[in-house]
């Protein structure tokens, strides 16, 4: 079976690259093949100049991995699994229990992987990941099943390591993770990449539309509303005006339209598009599903 | 080179550690065999200890060949449970995702259980003095040497078992029923020569039966030369094993 088709895509160096996308997208199987873990039928991939499936050993002195499911020994040490990690490169590796620090575990440096919170673990293979100061890292489904909260401060840590200059490749199913995150994404569906930019631009592209929601007494505001530029629909419930239409101008253009007419207002919100509304527009399908 | 030598050391210190941190898991592999030579012996020689010379041929050298061809299956049993609970868990995955070959990662496992059968060995050994005089020679060395020969041959058996088991659940159960019964066609209980001919033919190509002959033979004093064979089935197998396990080995 074929998971995954026409996958192109570049990944620049010192930025967050998310590929994103439903489960079953093809997504953990595009990366392990850029790590090196599964070997293409078909097609190219060079990281750091290197060809993941006659490099392999090489490549992975370079990167730093963290697996999606992935478990360690339940019994090891939270510091035992840095110092076997550190063993296992043949480059100089950044000291251990800084690490720890950084990421918030040195409480924990003596507890076995078995009894860490779901959180604790994701730290830990961050900190597997980081310990051989990669120069790009992978980081696959990194937050999914944690608390909000957990999951937070696990972007903060990924933002963190963009900013010690190096590169880092994930995946993710969660929208706003990919546009908090990420500097650009990719966007795959079915083993295919759709559409590739950062996210910005991904919703200005392809979800150009506004959406403007307020509440008002005066009851022919619709007529007014309706006349406004780039406006395409206006819905009134009872007091609530839900009013569509495209392009940046539309919420001043909104605007202008209520202070020329002195329409008062009790509520005024605008709704923009995000990337969720992208992938909705493009796959014609919630991600959820 | 030497990041590998330091990886496999590593490895296998820590592998060691956690098997001692599961105190059931270190208790059924050391335990167990001794605890089973203990109590045949008492039941089957209330006497040993005043008359060596009266004791059966099974209690003089069947028994403790048993024992310790117990403490191989069980550290092969132990190996395959582990490797189907580290693939299960994707840790054989993670550790393939560093520089580190996965033969080191194996590797650093048959260290291990040869170490842990090298052990219970002792141990063994240590137990079997109450039901042995002193003074009864048996070349514990060469004995130990062959029991590890052994067991690193039906490791790589081990290896091919735990390639096939689909879950982790079912990785002691599929390895007992596999390894059990080879113990009982080794020739161990009944002699080859009277079994009927169709179990004679499955009990020469069996490696256990080979594991059997030439620990019977050691631990009764025969040189090493008279049991090449032996250990050239044992290398057959491991090789032939071996082969197989990298042909058919499942990392997740």
């Amino acid at each position: 079976m074929v998971a995954v088709d026409e996958v192109s895509f570049e990944v620049n160096e010192g930025e967050i690259f998310g590929l994103i996308g439903p489960n079953g997208a093809g997504k953990t199987t595009t990366m392990e093949c850029v790590e090196g873990l599964r070997t293409p039928d078909r097609g190219s991939i060079s990281v750091l100049g290197l060809n993941p499936f006659h490099d392999v050993y090489k490549l992975q002195d370079r990167i730093g991995v963290q697996l999606q499911q992935a478990q360690l020994q339940k019994r090891i040490k939270v510091w035992e699994a840095v110092d076997l990690w550190a063993a296992l490169y043949q480059k100089k590796t950044v000291d251990g229990e800084r690490l720890l620090e950084q990421l918030g575990l040195v409480e924990k440096r003596n507890a076995w992987f078995m009894n860490l919170s779901g959180g604790q673990k994701q730290r830990l293979f961050i900190a597997l990941a980081l310990i051989n100061d990669p120069e790009v890292v992978f980081l696959d489904e990194l937050t999914t099943g944690l608390d909000p909260q957990s999951r937070r401060a696990i972007w903060d840590l990924v933002r963190g390591i963009r900013e010690r200059g190096k590169t880092v490749f994930l995946t993710t199913h969660l929208m706003e993770e990919a546009e908090r995150l990420c500097d650009r994404v990719a966007i795959i569906e079915h083993g295919r990449i759709i559409d590739i930019d950062c996210p910005e631009s991904l919703v200005k592209r392809h979800c150009p539309e506004r959406t403007v929601i307020l509440a008002t007494d005066v009851l022919d505001a619709a007529e007014h509303f309706r006349v406004i530029p780039g406006v395409e629909e206006v819905i009134c419930s009872n007091s609530q005006f839900t009013i569509r239409g495209r392009g940046d101008d539309l919420v001043t253009e909104v605007i202008h339209c209520l202070s020329e007419n002195q329409i008062r207002v009790t509520d005024f919100r605008t709704v923009l598009p995000n990337l969720e509304d992208v992938f909705l527009k493009l796959t014609g399908r919630s991600i959820r599903d | 080179m030497t990041m590998m030598m330091r990886g496999l050391w590593k490895l296998t210190w820590i592998e060691i550690k956690i098997f001692l941190r599961e105190p059931l898991g270190a208790f059924g592999t050391i335990g167990f065999p001794v605890l089973v030579f203990l109590v045949w012996g008492r039941i089957a020689s209330p006497k040993m200890v005043t008359t060596p010379a009266a004791a059966s041929g099974f209690i003089r050298v069947g028994l403790p060949v048993l024992a310790s061809l117990l403490i191989s299956v069980s550290s092969v049993l132990s190996l395959v449970t582990i490797i189907s609970i580290y693939r299960e868990g994707g840790i054989l995955k993670r550790l393939r995702a560093t520089p580190l070959r996965p033969q080191t990662i194996l590797t650093a496992h048959v260290i291990v259980k040869l170490m842990l059968t090298a052990a219970t060995l002792a141990l063994l050994l240590m137990a079997g003095k109450r039901y042995y005089p002193v003074g009864v020679q048996v070349p514990f060395f060469a004995f130990a040497m062959a029991l590890l020969i052994s067991t690193w041959s039906i490791l790589s058996i081990g290896f091919v078992i735990a390639s096939i088991v689909p879950t982790a659940r079912f990785a002691q159960p599929i390895g007992a029923i596999i390894l059990y019964p080879m113990i009982a066609l080794s020739g161990l209980f009944v002699p080859l020569e009277s079994l009927p001919p169709v179990l004679h033919a499955v009990a020469r190509v069996l490696p256990l039966t080979y594991a059997v002959s030439l620990l019977e033979g050691i631990w009764s004093g025969d040189a090493w030369l008279a049991h090449v064979g032996d250990v050239a089935a044992l290398a057959v197998v491991f090789l032939v094993c071996t082969a197989l396990s990298t042909k058919v080995f499942r990392w997740e």
